[in-house]
């Protein structure tokens, strides 16, 4: 009874593990790269959801912005990288604010 | 008003043909500052606006020049620092400065919506102007690899400059 009594809680943490692994969990959130370079968006990730984080990397020499206007308005400091996470699924049209000739669409899904 | 910008448009495009004409076009330390000189002219004309101007997005645009010219030029250095090529005083150059402190002068006459007026109304002819200068001349002579990269960043950057001094002057009507 003793021993019983010992092993009881390490069979329930095994159970619990097993339980927590074998679950089917939530998709952990991951992580996308956008290039932003010689006034471009560089090729935007396809399969984003809410809840993913997009890596927006700045390596021109001036400030830009993904501004999409009621969506989001992210400034993007010149030679800097911006992390930011994507909240709300959508299509969204964006463009750099400073330079509207910059341009892409992000597609956001639940 | 436009007759004055008629005249300084004309003789910066005057400058500019001037380099084209040379035998084989501009070398690589006339283009390194030409261009550094024309972004130079365009930071003090935002300058000038940021001093003046009270509206805006007139104020939000000439900040955005400031930063964007400045950051050019910035670049500009660096690259000739890199590679060993020190800058060279020409005809083009001392065109564009003459005219550009010309144009200074008169915008410096006016105040409120006639300044707001003239400035974009500027902005646009001299983006238009250096941005033909960029496609005809400095880019097709540019030897360096480095220099013409550069100099092809900064035309897609100066004719989204061009577009929205566009854009600003119908919202200023």
């Amino acid at each position: 009874m003793t021993v019983m009594r010992r092993r009881l809680p390490v069979i329930a943490a095994a159970a619990w593990a097993l339980l927590l692994t074998s679950a089917p969990a939530a998709a952990a959130p991951r992580s996308f790269t956008i290039v932003v370079d010689k006034m471009k968006f560089g090729a935007l990730p396809a399969n984003v959801h809410a809840g993913d984080i997009l890596i927006w990397d700045n390596r021109d020499m001036f400030r830009h912005s993904a501004t999409a206007r009621g969506a989001f308005d992210i400034d993007l400091p010149a030679g800097k990288v911006v992390k930011v996470r994507m909240t709300k699924a959508g299509t969204f049209a964006f463009i750099c604010k400073y330079h509207p000739g910059m341009k892409g669409v992000l597609k956001v899904s639940k | 008003m436009a007759y004055r910008l008629a005249g300084f448009v004309a003789a910066a495009a005057m400058a500019v043909a001037g380099a084209a004409m040379a035998a084989d076009g501009p070398n690589d330390a006339q283009i390194a500052h030409i261009a550094y000189t024309a972004g130079n002219i365009d930071v003090a004309a935002g300058k000038q606006a940021l001093a003046k101007s009270h509206n805006k997005a007139v104020r939000e645009f000439a900040s955005e020049m400031v930063r964007d010219h400045a950051a050019v030029n910035d670049k500009a250095l660096a690259l000739v620092k890199e590679l060993k090529v020190t800058p060279e005083d020409n005809a083009t150059s001392k065109a564009l400065t003459k005219g550009a402190e010309e144009e200074m002068k008169k915008l410096a006459a006016l105040n409120g919506a006639a300044f707001d007026k003239a400035y974009v109304a500027n902005e646009i002819a001299y983006h238009k102007t250096v941005n033909g200068a960029l496609k005809s001349t400095l880019i097709p002579s540019a030897d360096n690899a480095k220099l013409k990269s550069l100099l092809e960043t900064g035309l897609t950057l100066f004719t989204e400059h061009q577009h929205h001094a566009e854009h600003l002057a119908t919202e200023l009507k």
